[in-house]
């Protein structure tokens, strides 16, 4: 701990000071920031002799601007000045909060959380949960909605009896405010309140409130709930969690599963698979797998990825070969999206999917779509593709790879389209290091020397480019006997690029 | 009440340039300030003269820039106007001044500011190439200086929203949050945010799926003085839409909806254009009730917003003379001139402009009206208006003019009343006439 040194830090004070009273919002910001640093490096007395007055200067400020900057200062200082002092700064802030102009209001609103957690506990009671209530009630839904965020920190400090008496009604009405806006912060923020309150009160306080957001009028508000369906459910007391889960919270959940707006039914696919281990197999078998392979089918291409992105969970309670019937059906057709950001979503969970089905179901029906993808129309795709071979290889083993993968690689070599030609050497490179030196050197590299005779440049200059990448996988002597002779041929290449590659891999090489 | 001419800006001979055409007039929030956009993409701000004899009010040029320049739109195939279609002040938040100004694409944020320091010493050359002399050494350390200098003003853009509308903007309308705004075009409602550019949301679009099928367009949209979450917008049919942006994200729905029962007996061929409401504005608050001003072709509409279905309060005819003339109007396209409408400060006035340079100034408590002239033959000082009269039967008095001797291409369309005081600024071409008032 270094100690304080305010003879630095003063000069510093008049011109941050200055520059915390601009128009841009995001230079105020950083000079707010300073000035936090700044107020570290005071000590308590020069806190009081000089930082106080700055802080007293901005919140008495002409412009609103300079008033919005003086809201960020309070909550650094308070706790190192004598009361006296605290008492003024709590008047200040009182008044900050009760300003004219919304702009104020608004960062009063956003710093009142961190202030709170700086004041003692008989002023936070008696001074600041005024405040929050008044701020909580504002005219203008841009204040209450940041009121909302101000509850939870509050929450955080107080006592339980006293949470439910001063911040419960306040959050229970935001939960039912007339603007949606307001209602969609506390759909966002629900994981934090449950916290915040605990969860005595919050399995019997928050759970209706939890279930009305979920029926909400608006789809945003909708949708932000069912986001945190799992988070909310797995926070609930365990003993009476299941309970309340099945007569509560699912009925909703199955709602949403067919609300007419995309978005909500996307955010709920993300996350529902989540309360099957709350609720264990049986009940998961009865109530969530009929919602999962609804969702599974669902119109909207998003929905379906985020159900198939999320199987471990169901994998671990019910085992996948219960959803295999209806997932495969549902991969390919999401494989064979007319959309390629589709089909690169897909593609990304292959791996984590090829996991939990195993290795024979994977060869069964899986495979040969992971093959197919390889010569995608687009190049996107069949990148994607190389980098899945990889990571399949990875997980099921070289010998596997040796059966199934490799063979269909090095077929493409000897395709059509020198695109798919180059894609054959592009699997090569990636899978080179987790295939092994053995394998590459026997099964890789002749297929790769083969394409040096290629009637198409860019597939030669590649030849050059995947020797000298692969090249440190061989031990000398192969490397010598087999690859030095193919890169010193291209380098005789009609075509410059393929002599500037061969040159670069034989210089890579340490072979020339 | 006795109106005198006060100023008028604008060159004064009949050879006018179109650019210099004004396209809206707008009053900053304290009076202190007046904008103007003409059809050349400039804004003219105008500042009041600070003199201790407080019934001179005059106005000089505080700034004038650039604010839109012409473009084209190139997968489209179609020019863009830089014409200026509205101008919005932001509340002052620090000595500079803040606008919004539009053209039929693009939104900017304007910052006007007084500079009145220079900076001096720079260790560089004049403007001749010969060094600057100095005290001292050449090896000394010299560090430029901020010295006090005669006030500049300058105009910066700030903020330029573009890119979300594929009709013409026709409105802006600044939040009570004072952090966003929103943008109407014929089919759609965009609000934003003063810090965030490159995204806006889109609140109301009446576009239909079958283009075929379009019967109505946005004219007007305004945000509610204080209820941030309410906001009204007009349409080609006469209907007065209001929305609560507090019930859902999209606001198609409106929440209440204002318009007049059509009187069967008077539909005719023109029924529909003539009752298209070219600008909408709330009143200032001074009453306890809150009043929606609506302006379609020929009448002022006074609305109340808890009175749904129930027609206007009040109805002002504005130059009711032009019913037998609505062919003419309509060959000679003046049938589709918007024209604006403004509140006095304590809202007991209602202005609104007509043809033939005239204005028409409607005390809504006595329930008088006056007719007056924006004359270039009126512009001694301090000189009082004469009430002009459009005489309606066959005996033409002295001083009446007979609709027929109209002159159709003065129009005033754009006028404005000083937010506090009884001053009023109205646009006649290329001229900005300002006159003053005292109760009569």
């Amino acid at each position: 701990m270094c100690p304080r040194s305010s003879t630095s830090a003063r000069p510093f004070q008049a011109p941050l000071e200055s520059l915390a009273t601009v128009e841009e919002t995001v230079v105020r910001d950083k000079a707010v920031e300073s000035l936090r640093q700044l107020a570290e490096q005071h000590s308590n007395r020069d806190l009081e002799t000089y930082f106080v007055p700055l802080v007293k200067r901005l919140s008495a400020g002409d412009w609103f601007t300079t008033r919005t900057s003086a809201c960020g200062l309070f909550a650094v200082c308070y706790p190192r000045v004598s009361n006296a002092v605290r008492a003024e700064l709590r008047q200040h802030f009182r008044n900050l909060c009760g300003d004219d102009t919304p702009m104020v209001r608004r960062a009063a609103a956003s710093k009142l959380g961190e202030f709170a957690k700086a004041v003692e506990h008989e002023h936070l009671k008696q001074d600041l949960v005024p405040l929050f209530h008044s701020l909580a009630n504002d005219e203008q839904d841009s204040v209450r909605l940041l009121a909302v965020e101000a509850c939870v920190s509050i929450a955080n400090v107080l006592q339980n009896d006293e949470k439910q008496r001063l911040v419960l009604p306040t959050l229970k009405q935001a939960s039912e405010d007339k603007s949606w806006r307001v209602r969609y912060m506390v759909a966002d923020k629900f994981s934090e309140l449950q916290a915040a309150l605990g969860p005595e009160l919050s399995s019997r306080e928050l759970v209706p409130a939890f279930c009305s957001l979920l029926k909400d009028a608006e789809a945003e508000v909708r949708a932000a709930a069912a986001a945190k369906v799992k988070d909310f459910c797995s926070q609930l007391p365990a003993d009476t969690r299941q309970q309340m889960i099945l007569t509560q919270v699912l009925p909703q959940v199955k709602e949403l599963a067919a609300d007419p707006n995309q978005h909500v039914k996307s955010a709920l696919a993300g996350v529902v698979m989540g309360l099957a281990p709350l609720l264990g197999r049986d009940a998961t078998m009865e109530h969530l797998l009929p919602l999962f392979l609804t969702q599974l089918k669902d119109e909207c291409p998003e929905v379906r990825l985020n159900v198939i992105s999320n199987l471990d969970a169901v994998n671990e309670v019910i085992g996948v070969k219960n959803v295999s019937k209806n997932l495969l059906p549902a991969i390919v057709e999401l494989a064979e999206d007319s959309k390629w950001r589709i089909r690169l979503a897909i593609i990304e969970y292959m791996p984590s999917l090829a996991a939990q089905v195993g290795v024979e179901f994977f060869d069964e029906k899986l495979s040969a779509l992971c093959m197919g993808w390889l010569t995608d129309h687009v190049y996107a795709i069949r990148e994607a593709a190389t980098n899945n071979l990889k990571a399949l290889v990875e997980k099921f083993g070289a010998e596997w790879a040796q059966q199934t993968v490799i063979p269909r690689v090095l077929q493409l070599a000897r395709d059509q389209n020198y695109l798919h030609r180059m894609t054959c050497l592009f699997c090569v490179n990636i899978m080179a290091p987790v295939c092994g030196r053995e394998l590459t050197t026997k099964l890789l590299l002749p297929t790769v020397s083969s394409l040096v005779s290629d009637p198409v440049a860019n597939v030669r200059f590649n030849v050059a480019k995947t020797l000298q990448k692969i090249g440190t996988v061989f031990d000398q002597k192969v490397v010598e006997a087999q690859v030095q002779p193919v890169l010193e041929r291209l380098l005789q290449d009609p075509d410059n690029d393929v002599k500037f590659f061969a040159s670069e891999a034989l210089e890579g090489l340490r072979l020339q | 009440m006795e109106w005198y001419f006060s100023q008028v800006k604008g060159t004064m001979e009949d050879d006018v340039a179109e650019a210099d055409i004004i396209s809206c007039v707008e009053f900053s929030e304290d009076g202190d300030l007046l904008a103007t956009g003409d059809k050349g993409g400039r804004v003219v701000i105008f500042q009041r003269d600070r003199q201790s004899n407080s019934h001179k009010c005059e106005y000089s040029v505080y700034s004038t820039f650039q604010s839109h320049e012409p473009e084209f739109d190139y997968l489209k195939s179609l020019e863009i106007e830089e014409k200026i279609n509205k101008i919005r002040w932001l509340k002052r938040k620090n000595p500079s001044h803040f606008l919004l100004s539009t053209n039929d694409k693009t939104i900017k944020l304007w910052k006007i500011s007084e500079r009145s320091k220079r900076v001096e010493g720079y260790n560089t050359k004049d403007e001749l190439g010969n060094v600057v002399p100095r005290e001292g050494p050449v090896s000394a350390l010299r560090v430029p200086t901020f010295k006090p200098s005669d006030v500049v003003v300058e105009a910066s853009v700030r903020r330029t929203f573009s890119n979300a509308h594929t009709y013409h903007i026709n409105s802006i309308s600044v939040n009570s949050d004072q952090e966003t705004f929103l943008s109407a075009d014929d089919l759609r409602i965009n609000l934003w945010h003063l810090e965030i550019t490159d995204q806006s949301f889109n609140i109301v679009d009446i576009k239909p799926a079958n283009m075929e099928e379009l019967t109505e367009v946005i004219t007007a949209a305004e945000f509610h003085p204080w209820h941030c979450h309410l906001f009204v917008y007009s349409s080609s049919k006469g209907s007065i839409r209001v929305c609560d942006m507090r019930q859902k994200a999209l606001c198609d729905q409106h929440a209440k909806l204002l318009e007049e029962p059509e009187d069967p007996n008077a539909r005719s061929f023109f029924s529909e254009i003539i009752s298209s409401i070219s600008d909408l504005k709330f009143s200032h608050g001074a009453e306890s009730t809150q009043y929606l001003l609506s302006r379609d072709y020929l009448t002022l509409k006074l609305w109340d917003l808890r009175m749904e279905n129930q027609g206007p309060v009040s109805t002002f005819p504005v130059h009711d003379y032009l019913q037998t003339k609505l062919c003419t109007l309509y060959e000679n396209d003046c049938i589709f001139d918007k024209f604006e409408c403004s509140w006095s400060g304590d809202d007991r006035y209602i202005l609104t402009g007509s043809y033939n340079n005239f204005f028409r100034i409607f005390d809504r408590k006595t329930r008088k009206d006056i007719t007056l002239e924006a004359s270039r033959e009126n512009t001694k000082p301090r000189q009082l208006l004469r009430p002009r009269k459009v005489c309606t039967t066959n005996r033409k008095k002295k001083d009446e003019i007979s609709p027929d001797n109209l002159d159709f291409t003065k129009k005033i369309l754009h006028s404005a009343w000083h937010p506090s005081e009884n001053l009023i600024a109205v646009a006649a071409v290329n001229n900005l006439f300002f006159y003053q008032s005292k109760e009569s």
